[in-house]
C-alpha cells in the first residue's frame, strides 16, 4: 500500500473504511523472522491458536506457511512448537 | 458619549455603536457570564458537558437553568472533573453532536491532555474560557496564564474585551470551528470578574437569526452513522502521525481567512465589525501599546489623554492569538517607532511574556522594526490603572526618542521596584 500525502488524509485521521487494518503491513515492524521447517512439522495446530496476529496460514487443517505481511516476529510460535519446526532468525539476514 | 468599549469596537470608529444590521436586536444588561450563557442558549448545542470552576461557574449555572426549563434541547452531562468534561465533549462531538463546554484556570489545566485530543481529532468544540490566574499561590482573579499556557494545544483562540465581544465571539466561534476548511476547537476568552461578573449593556440578536447564522452542524463521518461505520482517534505511528499533524497545521493556517469571512457575514446581521485585531489611533501613531481583552478599554482613555497633549499615541488590541496573524500584526505596527506589549501573564522563560515574544518574532520578518518592550501586569487580578498605562506610554516615548529600549522586560504595578 503506497503511503498517502498529508493533503490526502481525512481530518483527524478518521478511518472511514471499516476493517482496513488488513491492508496495514505490521510485518514491517518485525526484527526476528520465524522460519518454518515443513518436514519437521506435525500440523498439531498449536501455533495458529497461539499466534496473536493470525499470521499462521492454515488450509484443510494443515499449516501452509507464515503471513509475513502481518507477522510481527514475536516468536510465540517457535516457543510453543513441540517439534522445533519453527526457528527464529534475524530479519537482517533477509534484507 | 460612547463608552471605551464602543470606541474600541473593531477598527475603532468613535461613533456610538448603532446597530445597522439586518437582525432584530435588543439591548440588555447582563454579566459577561450571562451574555455567554445567552449566546449558548441561542446556539442550542446538542451536548454540554461541564464542571464548575470560578469564575466560569455562572455560565454553566445559567445555561443549566435554560436546559432544566426546556429553553434548549441540550443534553447536559454533569461530570466529576474537567478532564472528564472535555473527554465527554470529545466523545459527543465525534458521535456527531454540536458540543460546548466552559472553563477557567485550573479547570483548563486539568483538561490539558484532552485539549490536544480535541484538536488532533479535529472536533469543532466551542469553549468559553474565563481567564483566571493559575495556582500557586491560590488565586481566583483575572490574568491570562491559563489560556496563554494552552496556546499551542491546537485550539483557535479569540479574546474578548467586554460582554458584547464575548457574546459575538461565541456565536461566530461555532461557524469558525465547524467550517470544512477548519474543523478545529475554539476557545473564546473573557476576563475573569472584570468582564465575567460585571453587569454591562450589550446588544443581543434574536434567537431565530442566531439559529439561522449557526445553521445545522454537519459532522465529518460521525460515529453514530451506523450505515457508514468509522473509527475516530486511531493509533498512529511514525509513518502517518507527522502527516496528520501537518494537515492539522494547515487547518489552523486556513482558519485565519475563515475567521474574517465569518466576521463579514456576522457584520451584515449586527452592524458590528470584527477583524483579527482592532486598533485605536494607530494609523499615524509614533508609539503604540498592544494589550488584550478588558484592559483595552482603560488604554483607550489614556490614548485620548495623550492625544490631547499632542502625543501620537496608538493602541492595538489583538482578537486572534491562535492562529497568530504575524503578517497582519507586524503590518499594523511596522510604521510605529516604539511599541510596548502589555502581557497579563508571564512565561517564566526568564525573558519576555507570550504576546511580546510572538509579536517581536513577527516584527523580525517584517520591514519596519520598532523598538519593542514588554510590560507584565495585572497578575492574579492586580488592578491596572490609567496612570500605569500612561507610564508605559511615557517609557515607550523615551524608547522612541532614544531609538532603543531602556529595559526590554518590565513588571508593571508590582511592589519593590520590579
Amino acid at each position: 500500500m503506497s503511503k498517502l500525502k498529508w493533503q490526502e488524509l481525512t481530518p483527524g485521521g478518521v478511518i472511514t473504511e471499516p476493517g482496513n487494518s488488513k491492508s496495514y503491513r505490521t510485518g514491517d515492524w518485525r526484527s526476528r523472522r520465524p522460519i518454518w521447517n515443513k518436514d519437521a512439522c506435525s500440523h498439531c495446530m498449536l501455533c495458529p491458536i497461539h499466534c496473536p496476529d493470525s499470521s499462521i496460514k492454515v488450509k484443510d487443517k494443515k499449516m501452509t506457511g507464515i503471513d509475513y505481511d502481518h507477522c510481527k516476529g514475536c516468536g510465540i510460535c517457535a516457543n510453543i512448537c513441540p517439534k522445533n519446526a519453527i526457528e527464529m532468525h534475524n530479519e537482517s539476514e533477509y534484507k | 458619549m460612547p463608552t471605551f468599549a464602543q470606541k474600541t469596537q473593531s477598527k475603532c470608529t468613535t461613533k456610538a455603536n448603532i446597530n445597522k444590521g439586518s437582525a432584530v436586536s435588543k439591548t440588555v444588561a447582563k454579566t459577561g457570564t450571562g451574555a455567554v450563557a445567552e449566546a449558548m442558549r441561542q446556539i442550542n448545542p446538542d451536548v454540554v458537558a461541564a464542571y464548575p470552576i470560578t469564575p466560569q461557574t455562572a455560565i454553566v449555572e445559567e445555561f443549566s437553568s435554560f436546559a432544566a426549563n426546556g429553553k434548549v434541547k441540550t443534553e447536559m452531562i454533569t461530570v466529576e472533573s474537567e478532564h472528564s468534561a472535555m473527554s465527554a465533549c470529545i466523545g459527543a462531538s465525534a458521535a456527531g453532536a454540536r458540543v460546548m463546554t466552559a472553563t477557567s484556570s485550573a479547570g483548563l489545566a486539568l483538561m490539558w491532555e484532552v485539549l490536544y485530543v480535541a484538536a488532533g481529532c479535529r472536533l469543532p468544540i466551542v469553549m468559553p474560557m474565563v481567564n483566571r490566574a493559575l495556582s500557586a499561590p491560590l488565586n481566583i482573579h483575572c490574568d491570562h496564564s491559563d489560556s496563554m499556557g494552552a496556546r499551542d494545544a491546537g485550539w483557535i483562540q479569540l479574546y474578548s474585551e467586554n460582554s458584547q465581544e464575548a457574546y459575538d465571539n461565541v456565536i461566530q466561534a461555532v461557524r469558525i470551528a465547524e467550517h470544512s476548511d477548519v474543523r478545529l476547537p475554539v476557545m473564546v476568552m473573557l476576563d475573569g470578574f472584570i468582564t465575567s461578573h460585571a453587569i454591562e449593556r450589550f446588544d443581543m440578536i434574536d434567537d431565530k437569526t442566531t439559529q439561522a447564522f449557526v445553521s445545522e452542524f454537519k459532522p465529518f463521518s460521525p460515529l453514530l452513522d451506523t450505515d457508514k461505520p468509522s473509527t475516530h482517534g486511531p493509533f498512529d505511528l511514525f509513518d502517518y502521525y507527522f502527516e496528520h499533524r501537518r494537515s492539522q497545521a494547515e487547518a489552523m493556517k486556513k482558519s485565519k481567512q475563515v475567521i474574517l469571512d465569518v466576521a463579514k457575514e456576522y457584520e451584515k446581521l449586527t452592524g458590528r465589525k470584527y477583524d483579527l485585531y482592532k486598533s485605536y489611533q494607530l494609523e499615524d501613531a509614533e508609539v503604540a501599546v498592544v494589550v488584550l481583552s478588558s484592559t483595552a478599554g482603560t488604554a483607550v482613555s489614556v490614548v485620548d489623554k495623550l492625544r490631547d497633549e499632542g502625543i501620537k499615541a496608538g493602541l492595538m488590541v489583538p482578537r486572534v492569538i491562535r492562529p497568530f496573524p504575524a503578517e497582519e500584526y507586524a503590518k499594523a505596527l511596522t510604521h510605529v517607532k516604539a511599541v510596548s506589549v502589555m502581557d497579563r501573564s508571564d512565561s517564566f522563560n526568564a525573558e519576555g511574556a507570550p504576546l511580546y515574544t510572538e509579536l517581536t518574532a513577527a516584527m523580525y520578518q517584517s520591514g519596519g522594526r520598532p523598538v519593542m518592550s514588554n510590560y507584565i501586569f495585572g497578575l492574579g487580578g492586580r488592578d491596572v490603572h490609567p496612570s500605569d498605562i500612561e507610564k508605559v506610554y511615557r517609557d515607550t516615548l523615551d524608547n522612541a526618542h532614544n531609538g532603543k529600549v531602556k529595559k526590554a522586560v518590565n513588571y508593571l504595578g508590582v511592589r519593590g521596584d520590579e
